[in-house]
């Protein structure tokens, strides 16, 4: 809304397929950038869809110069302000994109309903089933900024009673800009969260009086998400805290943030930050005149290349010192196994010209650059302290480890490396380290006899786990494949 | 026509693949549909749930007690998902032990087999809809799983979904 782009909120998939023809049309009409807003429930579902012919626009690129247009400098900013103002008015006026009225019976005068995007459709769902769709006014809104001109009047002089259902921020509530109006605002729909069937059927039974419904609630629990077996980060993850177990473990976005439930992960938020937080702790325990802690930042190779880069700079020019893993598995694996830009492909299929990690790494500024595939965990555990040496030496700096082994979730990936036969002898203790510690699904407890077993239908042979068995009960023969 | 199903797994057990498969059956009977799924951590073992509403629905979602059937890959998500379900729902569900539900050994019937243990998904989907619980029947579910199947996993799968079938009657 500050922003000042048009927003177009779809209900479903359907609709946001719909609302893109209609978003490129709106753009190309005003010469603004248009936003067709799914929020997460329109993401995570799937619609049977009708698909058109597609329409090629057959159009050379064409750049016409015109500063006053394309250079926001003080000079011309006013003016273009001035320009987008007049634009977002006239959207603002725009009947196609006014809310669309389920019109009640009369039934409920003086009472509406205005609700966007999947609350819309949410909402819609529960008045048919109470019986109530086509008794009360019921609004879409399609376009929640800028707010139609016409419907903010209409809604200020015909409805006494209004409630607003919306996510994620009140962006219509705050353009009705009315006293009258519950929702999010007033505390009638809960400020924070997610607006789920279970969230708004409450709201809506408080707002039009109706018998409450008791509903189960629903009793939590569930199995936690982990990495996968013989995922290599799940390795340098247990070689991190094994070496440096009062270490500060800042991280990011992927796969990786599982690591959390490991205990090698203490941070995650916006992508690139866990590299910016490890230098912010370096300058943070320098300045308290302490001895600084061993600091072990985590990133993943897409995240790098997406947000890594300048914290890296930022971080080896002002001289902080810290250890950051680059957890290089030649993917994009959480999202859909994109290749990074390292593989050479495009995402498309493509050839793209690939750009190696290490060149930026080494381009940096970095003075401690390794590689290694922390399968070969003891290796993995000896390279992780001679970084640290190197974070602390008179010339020292930002060390960074390059850790290198493929998504197993990649058949291809899984087939090329060696398969060992694993298995438990009766050495083990049930001591429970390489459950609690390393938290491989393949590993569970037998109860019966207290020690622990492999699961062979999901052990993929990898062999690392041998390396974490305390009493060595742990044992890999190969032969499955070499 | 409206029915509204959940389908309840650990990630990895193939949720995904039977909430597509009844998507594709619905659509292919000229039924609105519209699915809900876990993303992202759904290859990574956790708790995952998929709905799936077939009839005239608006919103993707499946409220608390609304759910006329649920097949569930796993007997430890009964408890994480069951209220989901309204009252006389369905309930279809791959474990050896008996309950107030329909229960099926899915997994030791794979092995039993010669299946992997992921084939368990379409053997709980080929029991219910032997059991005449589900909007498609039998019949059009082979086709898509024939259809939609990749050829290297295709025999494999409609011999899984068939094993069910035979389980129900």
């Amino acid at each position: 809304m500050f922003a000042k782009v048009p927003v177009l909120d779809p209900s479903s998939p359907r609709e946001a397929k719909d609302m893109v023809t209609q978003a490129l049309e709106l753009s190309e009409r005003f010469g603004l950038p248009v936003m067709v807003r799914p929020t997460t429930r329109v993401c995570h579902a799937r619609q049977n869809v009708s698909c058109g012919a597609p329409v090629r626009l057959d159009r050379p690129a064409q750049f016409h110069k015109d500063p006053r247009r394309w250079c926001a400098t003080p000079v011309f900013v006013l003016e273009l302000h001035r320009e987008l103002n007049g634009k977002i008015d006239a959207v603002a006026g725009l009947p196609e994109f006014a809310p669309q009225l389920t019109a009640g019976d009369g039934s409920r005068p003086g009472v509406c309903i205005i609700a966007s995007g999947v609350a819309w459709a949410h909402t819609g769902d529960w008045l048919e089933e109470l019986g109530l769709l086509g008794r009360v006014d019921f609004y879409q809104v399609t376009m929640p900024y800028p707010l139609n001109r016409d419907f903010m009047k209409t809604v200020r002089s015909r409805y006494e009673k209004i409630l607003v259902i919306e996510e994620t921020y009140p962006v219509i509530e705050l353009q009705l800009a009315d006293a009258r109006v519950q929702g999010r605002t007033s505390g009638l729909v809960d400020r924070a969260g997610e607006l789920t069937p279970d969230v708004i059927r409450p709201v809506l039974e408080k707002f039009l009086a109706l018998p409450v419904r008791v509903a189960p609630a629903p009793p939590g629990g569930g199995d936690r998400p982990t990495l996968c077996a013989g995922c290599a980060h799940r390795a340098a993850f247990y070689a991190i805290k094994t070496a440096f177990p009062a270490g500060i473990f800042p991280s990011d976005i992927g796969c990786y943030t599982l690591g959390v439930n490991l205990g090698a992960v203490d941070s995650c938020h916006c992508m690139g930050a866990g590299i910016s937080q490890a230098a912010g702790f370096y300058r943070a325990y320098v300045a308290g005149g302490g001895e600084f802690p061993t600091i072990v930042a985590t990133i993943g190779d897409s995240t790098f290349f997406h947000a890594g880069v300048p914290a890296l700079v930022n971080a080896v020019f002002h001289q902080a010192r810290f250890i950051l893993v680059i957890l290089d598995n030649a993917t994009t694996a959480m999202t859909g196994h994109q290749p990074t830009p390292q593989v050479g492909v495009t995402a498309s299929g493509e050839p793209g010209h690939p750009v190696f990690i290490p060149d930026l790494v080494r381009a940096s500024g970095a003075g401690f650059i390794k590689e290694a595939d922390p399968y070969d965990l003891p290796a993995f555990l000896d390279l992780l302290k001679s970084a640290d040496a190197y974070c602390r030496s008179p010339e020292g700096g930002v060390a960074v480890v390059i850790a290198k082994h493929l998504c197993l979730l990649d058949k291809e990936a899984r087939k090329s490396q060696a398969v060992y036969r694993m298995d438990v002898s009766e050495a083990c203790t049930g001591c429970l380290h390489c459950l609690e510690d390393f938290e491989c699904p393949a590993l569970s407890l037998d109860e019966s006899d207290g020690r622990v077993i492999i699961d062979a239908g999901r052990c993929v042979g990898c062999g690392v786990c041998v390396h974490v068995c305390p009493e060595g009960a742990i044992t890999a023969a190969s032969g499955v494949r070499p | 026509m409206k029915q509204q199903i959940i389908v309840s797994g650990l990630g990895g057990q193939g949720a995904l693949t039977l909430t597509r498969l009844l998507a594709e059956a619905a659509a292919a009977m000229g039924l609105p549909v519209i699915t809900s799924e876990t993303h992202g951590m759904a290859q990574r073992g956790g708790t995952v749930i998929s709905m799936i509403k077939v009839g005239p629905f608006r919103g993707p979602l499946i409220p608390a007690g609304e759910a006329d059937r649920g097949l569930f890959l796993h007997p430890r998500n009964l408890a994480v998902h069951r209220f989901y379900l309204r009252e006389g729902a369905g309930v279809f569900v791959n474990t050896a032990t008996p309950g107030d539900y329909r229960s099926l050994d899915a997994q030791s019937l794979a092995a039993a087999q010669g299946l992997p243990p992921v084939a368990a998904n379409l053997i709980l989907l080929g029991y219910a809809a032997g059991r005449g619980g589900l909007f498609a029947g039998p019949d059009l579910l082979i086709e898509m799983i024939a259809a939609r199947t990749p050829e290297r996993f295709r025999e494999a799968s409609l011999k899984a979904f068939q094993l069910g079938i035979v389980t129900a009657v």
